[in-house]
């Protein structure tokens, strides 16, 4: 009974977006304002019937109703609580709902916020969200219904894939797909903005936070992903230039142009057309992700099991939505007008504009490796793939001028920079650069380039970014930051974070596989690992092989690890838990690989080793990212920008 | 003006950059028959995808080593490999390989297995068909 009130409820939900979409958009072009109101109630009645059919998944997997297909195939009644909610998004159609819940609450969010919105601008926005709405719960009922019956029911389900039972990936999902989803929102704005003809700094004003919001939840949900596949694939990396990995990085790469360029919009009125093309392609770059994971064309570990007509669909909804609103740019962005003047190379704008252009090469880098194969292979050039050697020898030249860029920019003014605050303000940040990247390359020893490189630029942008925070610490700061100020320079400090992580695990990172009997010793830079064997132990829903890894260095034990090798009896899928001893400045890291003497348990066991150095770095700028962009986003001019006029440049506050 | 100026070298030097390293990077799939038949340039790394033949798996007692042969419709190849096998790695499981023909084995440097026991990457699906276009199974022990 409740699952078909979930899928009754879902039919209502798209009844409701069909609504959203079309009488609003009506309403604001016939200038029909009762018409437009309806935007804000059809959108909060969307978001309760789709939370209904939210939560009746939830509820069928909470009392293991197996008479539910989908329940049947992603759960089993030996899966503990916990998994049996994050079952309810760990397949095709369960995630998709998830898509359209964390859409509608965007659209709530929105709605709610959007009294402060000219009626036009507002209702057109919900419109549009209403649009995607009804195009993603269509594709779910239509082609994906997770409430479809089994008849008879299952007697008991086939499980959770082994690998998606891991805190992390609990919440991985929602992360990545409030980031996916939330760029809907500025891409609406967009589409408002062409619609109406306004793009002011008000409009900027309004569409900043929530890109923001959106890029921070994109950024904890490629975080945890990697840390995630660091942690279960027993492979050791944090990143593998999957097909995947790339889908969400795309959107993630525009999305940071255009949080700059936005910045540029609202600070100088510039770059406003760029700025709309950027919200467009941002959210394309999310529709396109969700295109490549759900049709099943690319190989992949995310990759769901292959149905054309799935495919087919979501290509429709792609291109719908990319092709309409490309036609309306192309119809109405020659419309915008930017301040009068041009823009200097070396101003604040400039040097913004620069940082654009490397992120969006970037990002087409990554488009051209990811969808090439795809190109070629539907054209009969035969099956190929491009390998990370690609993605590097292209990424990280291009990352270089930008991590440079984030220091210089924050001592250049807005419309001509000067050169004496330049050189006051940016040689101690740069003499601490110098003197710690030779200091990092004495230490680092044989891989001395790449360790001082990798801390030249890291303590740079860190540096430089704690200057303004730093001066008004100090007191010697005659304006206040606003909260934008402060979430940019903690931003920009986990990057540096983060680029010194990357540099240096990249450059520094030690592995071994061997084969141990008990009792032998393997060394791996300095450190000593003993195999002490392995004992079979009983999970909850498994059985574990437990290896037991003493740790050593210098004849100190320091750890004793425990990597596991868990048998899920109900899908016979092996699954692999790495073991980790960490510290701020290095992780040592077990793998079990496979008992070598006849699947004997008590015999020889392969083992892969790893020392990595300055792993955890590369989350904790992550996040930092993360933290700066809600700081940011919580800045009250945001919340000030009302109906009223602003004055265009601003310049108490700094940059972004 | 400086300022186009500097964006067109920027993304020039960009375009050219990738565009090497993307020709160097470009990692073609082929079949047993393929490889054997030497269509497969010497050297080259590529991938390689099939059955793991029932009863050609061999480990190497002192090492990380192993021998296994890997079967298209029509014949199978030997592979070598030295390091740790993915967890759904076994007989009669779809895997790919990748790495270098020498001579007539191919040296893997590294073995994927899919994490769904179910499901088979796309190409090796195609790889797995006849002439005619029909799914064979790969050919027996011998």
């Amino acid at each position: 009974m409740i699952p078909e009130l979930g899928h009754f409820a879902l039919c209502l939900a798209t009844g409701l977006a069909l609504v959203q979409w079309l009488v609003p958009t009506a309403g604001a072009v016939t200038r029909r304002w009762r018409w437009a109101a309806v935007a804000q109630p059809a959108a909060v009645g969307q978001f309760i019937f789709v939370a209904f059919a939210f939560a009746a998944l939830t509820y069928a997997f909470i009392v293991k109703d197996f008479s539910v297909a989908y329940v049947a195939a992603n759960s089993n009644s030996e899966l503990p609580l916990m998994y049996r909610i994050s079952a309810v998004w760990g397949a095709h159609e369960g995630s998709l709902l998830l898509w359209a819940l964390m859409l509608s609450v965007w659209t709530l969010a929105v709605s709610v916020s959007a009294r402060r919105l000219p009626s036009d601008v507002g209702a057109i926005v919900i419109a549009t969200m209403g649009a995607v709405s009804v195009a993603f719960l269509l594709f779910t009922i239509l082609t994906s219904n997770p409430f479809e019956r089994l008849i008879p029911a299952a007697a008991d389900g086939n499980d959770l894939n082994p690998l998606l039972q891991d805190p992390g990936l609990i919440i991985h999902p929602p992360m990545l797909y409030m980031g996916y989803v939330g760029f809907s929102v500025a891409f609406s704005f967009a589409i408002a903005a062409l619609i109406t003809g306004r793009l002011d700094t008000a409009w900027a004003r309004w569409t900043r936070p929530w890109t923001t919001t959106a890029w921070l939840f994109l950024t904890i949900g490629i975080a945890l992903g990697s840390w995630w596949a660091y942690n279960e694939l027993g492979w050791g990396g944090w990143w593998f230039w999957d097909p995947v990995e790339n889908a969400s990085f795309m959107p993630w790469l525009v999305g940071t142009a255009l949080i700059h360029s936005l910045a540029v919009t609202e600070k100088r009125g510039l770059l406003k057309s760029w700025t709309v093309l950027l919200a467009i392609s941002a959210f394309a770059l999310s529709l396109l992700g969700t295109f490549l994971v759900r049709s099943g064309v690319l190989v992949s570990v995310h990759a769901f099991a292959t149905d054309p007509q799935r495919g087919v669909f979501v290509l429709a909804i792609f291109t719908f939505f990319v092709a309409g609103s490309l036609l309306l740019y192309a119809l109405r962005a020659g419309k915008f007008q930017s301040s009068a003047g041009g823009i200097a190379l070396f101003s604040r704008e400039g040097l913004l504009l620069l940082n654009n252009v490397f992120l969006t090469v970037a990002a087409l880098a990554v488009l051209l490796g990811t969808l090439y194969p795809l190109f070629v292979d539907a054209l009969g050039g035969g099956k190929l793939s491009v390998g990370p050697p690609y993605f590097n020898a292209v990424f990280v030249p291009l990352t270089i001028p930008l991590v440079v860029l984030v220091g210089l920019a924050s001592a250049v003014s807005w419309k001509r920079g000067k050169m004496e605050r330049v050189r006051s303000q940016l040689w101690l940040p740069g003499a601490i650069a110098a003197s710690l990247a030779v200091v990092a390359a004495v230490v680092a020893g044989g891989q001395w380039m790449a360790v001082g490189l990798a801390v030249l630029l890291g303590v740079w942008a860190i540096a430089t970014a704690l200057y303004d925070p730093v001066k008004t610490v100090l007191g010697r700061s005659r304006v206040k930051l606003g909260r934008a100020a402060w979430g940019m320079s903690l931003a920009h400090i986990g990057l540096g974070i983060f680029v010194i992580g990357v540099g240096i695990v990249s450059a520094a990172s030690i592995e071994k596989d061997v084969r141990l009997n008990i009792g032998e010793t393997e060394s791996l830079g300095g450190y000593d690992f003993t195999f002490m064997g392995v004992r079979e132990a009983p999970g909850p829903n498994y059985t574990a092989r437990i290896g037991a890894v003493e740790a050593a260095r210098g004849g100190q034990t320091f750890a004793e690890l425990a990597p596991e090798k868990r048998l899920y009896p109900s899908q016979q899928n092996p699954m692999t838990e790495a073991s980790t001893h960490i510290l701020p400045w290095r992780d040592v890291y077990v793998s079990l690989g496979e008992p070598l003497e006849d699947g004997d348990v008590r015999g020889a066991w392969s083992l892969r080793l790893y020392v990595k150095p300055f792993i955890r770095w590369i989350w904790l700028g992550s996040f930092l990212m993360a933290l700066g962009g809600g700081i940011a986003a919580s800045d009250k001019r945001y919340r000030l920008a009302g109906r009223k006029a602003v004055p265009a440049l601003d310049n108490t506050a700094a940059a972004q | 003006m400086l300022a186009v100026g500097a964006l067109v070298l920027g993304v020039g030097a960009a375009v050219a950059l990738a565009l090497t390293a993307f020709n160097q990077n470009l990692m073609y799939f082929y079949s047993p028959s393929e490889v054997l038949a030497g269509d497969a340039p010497e050297q080259a790394r590529i991938r390689v995808g099939g059955i793991v033949e029932d009863g050609s798996f061999v480990r190497d007692p002192n090492s990380l080593r192993v021998d296994f042969r890997l079967a298209d419709c029509d014949v199978a190849v030997a592979v070598t490999y030295t390091g740790i096998l993915p967890d759904l790695f076994r007989e009669g499981q779809g895997i790919i390989a990748m790495g270098n023909m020498d001579g007539d084995i191919f040296a893997a440097d590294e073995v994927l297995a899919k994490h769904d026991e179910n499901y088979m990457p796309p190409e090796l699906v195609e790889s797995l068909k006849d002439k005619q276009g029909t799914s064979c199974m790969p050919v027996a022990a011998t």
